[in-house]
């Protein structure tokens, strides 16, 4: 009896293991099945680099989305990278104990804060102030990029803040002891060791910058142009799904689902490139410690 | 300061030591600056978003937007909440015991090296990857249109429960990790059997990281709102069934946003909101505590 019930539960558990397999496929084939008639109708060369959006007049270019996402994203990174990177700096090697735990906490709340909290947040604070210093109508590339840099801050910061502690604590010790400041040993012996864990942590906010979409929108502006400033309004892949699924049909629709495909594949991407990094990572933190056996006097060997 | 005294050892540096030696070195001046700058920028976004909100949004809080029933006059927030309870409750449902079995099947069971363990990874992390924009689209063309559930809560909480899936997994699996192989052991040479040591032995061991995982699910069910636009749709009031179309309270505060005509009524929502996260963030850092003892 037990022995059935051993054998039946086995494969119950491994049954229930392979629903994240069948979901990623299923999520694989209803996106793509549905995106490439579309795709194939409109021409791949007009589809991803026609630079005007008129379903009325049969024209579906998606150049302007894909490019506000890119400068949507390399926005955020410019305001979220340095910001966080400095943040986990400090979260490493300057908070005195007593504040680590609260700073912490702080920096978890403002992961859990839901996206769409963040756009109504930038909509009644951020727009307004843009809106006063350049006179525009205040949503557009800035606005969006510093919502989003504050956005991937807790990312940023998580990820750095472990790479830069599973640095060996010997390299800031030597380079203290060759005569160089706190600062300089950090910045110059202890974060070019732990650079692959800060790019894996800015690969992260790449993923989670270029997939927003509820902060985005109300924030963004939403004009289907290629924008001339860092002022003018942007409108993201993301964005851009969600304001024209409620009424599109036919064709339309299925260029709306060829959007969300072609924003899949840019995810895969830099999916990968997370993977590849963070093997790297692994490799070269196997190699630090066969370095530090070695400096012992090589009593374990690894191979 | 207590126990500063011991705390001085051989390498201790007075400030005013520091000072002298900033003054020296300019540069590491500079880069000390910068980075004290960087974390009060960090901490002043978390502390002017969460005050911003709650200052605006208090006073806004009337008890008619507690009423029931949602009128054109009166948005009233209940049943959105209501909403919000019933996705939460349906996502967990489905998606915490496939998070803990596939868990317990790639901790317990697998063998190492084996080639569906491999898989499951990386589809795991796909799946962690993916914008709720296209889960949600997802959602629409397989639970809506191909499922014909049409705008409803089940599809909306079957689309979220992929979505949070792998939150499960990886917290389960770390907290199936942590404890340590001696209680299996231990188990294993009382002659239970696996079954027995997973379900008695190894799982109350690891309740509290699981209910992390747990907490950590729930604030993202909450805040979800991409996911939720297509799949369980943006009516007002609680459905009858779960067959039947429902806000969820991120969703109703992204559309009263959207029409722009109740901005008041937006503020209220997003305190309700932060409310939430604040609690559910309460919850994880106890539950962090205990995991720590």
């Amino acid at each position: 009896m037990t022995a059935v019930k051993e054998k039946l539960m086995r494969y119950v558990f491994m049954l229930t293991a392979t629903v994240s397999i069948a979901a990623v496929l299923l999520i694989c084939f209803f996106i793509f099945s549905n995106s490439i008639p579309a795709i194939g109708e409109i021409g791949i060369i007009n589809f991803l680099f026609g630079k005007i959006w008129d379903p009325d007049l049969g024209l579906y270019g998606i150049l302007p989305m894909i490019v506000g996402s890119i400068y949507v994203t390399a926005g955020a990174i410019t305001v979220g990278v340095p910001i966080g990177l400095m943040s986990a700096v400090f979260m490493a090697f300057y908070c005195p104990a007593v504040l680590y735990r609260p700073l912490k906490s702080a920096i978890e709340l403002l992961a859990g804060i839901p996206s769409v909290v963040y756009g109504f947040f930038g909509l009644v604070v951020i727009v307004p102030v843009i809106q006063k210093i350049f006179g525009t109508s205040g949503k557009g590339v800035l606005t969006a990029s510093l919502m989003l840099g504050m956005m991937i801050l807790p990312t940023v910061i998580n990820i750095s803040e472990s790479a830069l502690r599973s640095v060996p604590g010997s390299y800031y010790e030597g380079a203290l002891a060759l005569g160089a400041t706190h600062e300089r040993s950090i910045f110059k012996a202890v974060i070019p060791a732990a650079r692959s864990g800060i790019l894996a942590g800015v690969i992260l906010g790449v993923g989670r910058a270029i997939g927003e979409t509820m902060a985005v929108i109300l924030i963004a502006g939403n004009q289907t142009v290629i924008p001339e400033s860092i002022l003018s309004g942007v409108r993201t892949m993301t964005a851009h799904i969600v304001m024209e699924m409620g009424y599109a049909q036919d064709l339309h629709r299925e260029a709306l689902i060829a959007t969300a495909a072609v924003l899949f594949v840019f995810i895969l991407i830099i999916n990968l490139c997370f993977s590849a990094v963070k093997s790297g990572t692994s490799r070269e933190s196997r190699k630090k410690k066969t370095e530090r056996n070695a400096g012992n006097g090589g009593a374990v060997n690894e191979r | 300061m207590k126990g500063n005294a011991q705390s001085r050892g051989v390498n201790y540096v007075s400030f005013r030591q520091k000072l002298s030696n900033y003054r020296k070195h300019k540069v590491s001046f500079a880069v000390m600056s910068a980075v004290y700058i960087c974390m009060a920028i960090t901490l002043l976004s978390v502390i002017v978003l969460i005050v911003y909100i709650l200052a605006k949004g208090i006073p806004n809080l009337k008890p008619s937007l507690f009423s029931p029933v949602y009128t054109e006059e009166n948005v009233s927030m209940l049943p959105a909440i209501f909403n919000t309870l019933i996705m939460t409750a349906m996502s967990l449902g489905l998606a915490v015991p496939i998070g803990i079995f596939t868990a317990i099947y790639l901790v317990e069971y697998a063998s190492k090296g084996n080639k569906l363990v491999k898989i499951i990874r990386i589809t795991a992390e796909t799946l962690s990857g993916i914008p709720s924009i296209v889960y949600g689209l997802f959602g629409y063309l397989f639970f809506n249109l191909a499922l014909r559930f049409d705008y409803s809560l089940l599809g909306g909480a079957l689309t979220l429960s992929i979505m949070i899936l792998p939150v499960m997994i990886r917290t389960t699996e770390e907290a199936l990790l942590a404890v340590p192989d001696s209680y299996r052991e231990g188990a294993f040479g009382l002659g239970a059997g696996r079954l027995r040591t997973v379900f008695k032995i190894v799982l109350p061991s690891a309740v509290n990281g699981i209910f992390a995982g747990v907490v950590l699910s729930m604030g993202r069910i909450i805040g979800e709102t991409a996911a939720l636009i297509y799949t369980s749709g943006t009516a007002t009031n609680i459905p009858k069934n779960v067959m039947g179309s429902g806000r969820t309270l991120s969703v109703h505060l992204y559309v009263l946003m959207n029409e722009g005509l109740h901005i008041k009524e937006a503020y209220a929502t997003a305190v309700v909101i932060l409310g939430f996260v604040l609690l559910l963030n309460f919850f994880s850092s106890r539950i962090a505590k205990k995991l720590k003892s």
